[in-house]
């Protein structure tokens, strides 16, 4: 069997981690009820990328993630801003910050395509994403952010829990709920920064969001739920880069986003937890046998598999 | 009410205002409350029974005012306050268990990056014990009944063995066991010199339950020992005309 050459291991490597670290962010925002928020910061990175091209005149990596960083960032405070300072609410902030940081991104990239290089620059890539076309330093950040990423995540692992669950509480237990939102949006922008080369702007807040949901069919644990997303999310990261790399010039973003659907699928079929298989063969049961399996049925439906 | 004398106070409460946006729900509240003593809170919705406490802890932001606790400053004095929340400001579908809920009350003493201990679970276990609610440790807190979860709520508070404690609407919608087991719990503390301050919503059972009572709407009403405060005329310039139980009583 042809192996994979050393190049190809090591982008291999750096989608798993990268996967790991979107699926465990995911999480968190899934308890924030911002999963769109991830959405929203990641197109908000495109115009950022678009500009650090076109300050650099060729494709500067470095500069080009730093801006993006700096362009999500502005749509997260934007998204703050609009929301705190009129009766506009955030989803439709979010959806207002989306749309008009894509549309602007795309209008630059237009331009930057014109631009002597732009056009040979792979600037598209960063729409869809191509891992294949990243080198071996780009390879190297990737892995080691995200790694990062997750060792904060983990580290933090019961400040999250109490400040997801109640943050008044967590306030009064003298944490600062305020640096754990920092905390988080910090991650989140480091995630997407990572991510767009290898996925994408415009898939990489699906690598964030439909593993966390997955998770959430098989499990009642947060423990639990941050581990399994985070597999869930490395896995569709692994498949999909793998999977990508055996036609030429295919996008690497929609495969790892089909890998995570189907993922997704067998939860919310198989789900252990509250996946639908479950669920109807414990009302069956409840049918069948009276009050103290309704009891049963009802505990395990919801919650406990 | 010279600072002197706000060291035998419990909490101290100076000219306090908050609104939501533009609009004021708290005007110029004052009051001072005594160690030792179970209050509750009273007046019509909308007074700003819960404003009043969360801008005390700083959940809400105050326009106006300071409040003094045990004679520091609410940042000082966090550690000595249990704060329980209205049992319907969380989100019951997060996947934990009682038992890990009734823990984080802890994670102030087991302090921050680091993971409970065994003794620690033991702790909470016994409160959850004290709560009548050893046997639901492992439930999914969706799991709960009302009157369960708000008892893994004040299990919670308990572990956190404060020296104030404020609890919002502890007993909205919790069945008689419950609110008997809550109201106990509260006599208890008082009993062992900690302060509390319920927001109560049932006018019948407030001369049984509170020695002290805080008549609010927007500012104080009247505040006291419950049978000098507690009567159909203070109720009356509380509630305005919109009580009928009052009539009954006078």
């Amino acid at each position: 069997m042809n192996l994979l050459s050393y190049n190809a291991q090591w982008v291999l490597l750096s989608t798993l981690l990268l996967g790991m670290a979107a699926g465990s962010v995911g999480v968190l925002a899934y308890w924030k009820r911002q999963s769109l928020m991830s959405d929203t910061l990641s197109h908000a990175a495109l115009p950022g990328v678009v500009i650090g091209f076109m300050i650099m005149g060729s494709k500067q990596l470095p500069v080009m993630l730093l801006a993006a960083a700096v362009s999500a960032y502005f749509g997260a405070w934007l998204v703050q801003s609009i929301r705190n300072s009129s009766r506009v609410k955030e989803d439709a902030a979010m959806g207002i910050v989306l749309s008009v940081f894509f549309g602007l991104g795309i209008m630059l990239l237009t331009f930057a395509n014109r631009m002597p290089g732009g056009g040979q620059s792979g600037l598209d890539h960063f729409i869809f994403g191509q891992a294949a076309a990243m080198v071996r330093s780009d390879v190297t950040w990737m892995a080691i952010v995200a790694a990062v990423v997750l060792v904060v995540i983990l580290l933090l692992f019961k400040e999250w829990k109490v400040s997801l669950f109640d943050a008044s509480f967590a306030q009064g237990l003298g944490l600062s709920v305020r640096a754990m939102n920092s905390l988080y949006t910090a991650l989140l922008v480091l995630v997407i920064v990572i991510g767009i080369q290898a996925v994408g702007v415009i898939l990489i807040a699906a690598l964030m969001i439909i593993p966390a949901v997955s998770a959430r069919y098989w499990t009642d644990s947060f423990a639990k739920m941050l581990i399994l997303s985070a597999l869930f999310g490395g896995g569709a990261g692994l498949i999909g880069t793998l999977i990508s790399t055996l036609g030429k010039g295919l996008p690497t973003g929609p495969f790892i986003v089909v890998s995570a659907s189907a993922m997704f699928f067998i939860s919310l079929l198989f789900g252990a937890s509250k996946g639908l298989l479950v669920v109807r063969y414990y009302r069956k049961r409840a049918k069948g046998s009276g009050q103290k399996a309704i009891m049963a049925g009802g505990v395990t439906e919801g919650g406990r598999g | 009410m010279e600072r002197v004398s706000n060291m035998n106070e419990a909490i101290v409460v100076n000219r306090l205002s908050a609104a939501y946006r533009k609009t004021e729900v708290l005007s110029q509240v004052s009051f001072t409350v005594k160690p030792g003593t179970l209050t509750s809170i009273v007046g019509p919705n909308g007074a700003g029974k819960s404003t009043l406490i969360k801008s005390m802890l700083e959940l809400h932001p105050r326009t106006a005012g300071e409040v003094s606790f045990l004679g520091q400053p609410y940042q000082k004095a966090k550690k000595k306050i249990g704060y329980v929340p209205q049992r319907g400001s969380v989100d019951w579908d997060f996947p934990t268990d009682a038992l890990d809920v009734v823990l984080m009350g802890l994670y102030g003493k087991i302090g921050w990056l680091k993971l409970p201990r065994k003794s620690d679970r033991e702790q909470a276990m016994e409160a959850l014990r004290s709560m009548g609610m050893e046997q639901y440790a492992n439930r999914q807190i969706s799991q709960l009944s009302g009157g369960q979860q708000q008892r893994v709520f004040l299990a919670r508070a308990l572990v956190q063995d404060a020296e104030l404690y404020f609890l919002d609407e502890p007993l909205a919608g919790v069945d008689a066991a419950t609110e008997r087991i809550i109201m106990d719990t509260l006599q208890q503390l008082k009993n062992r010199g900690r302060t509390v301050m319920v927001v109560h919503h049932d006018l019948q059972t407030v001369e049984d339950y509170y020695d002290h009572v805080l008549l609010l709407n927007r500012t104080v009403v009247a505040h006291g020992p419950t049978d000098e405060v507690f009567t159909a005329e203070q109720l009356h310039r509380t509630y305005g005309g919109a009580l009928r139980w009052m009539r009954e009583k006078v």
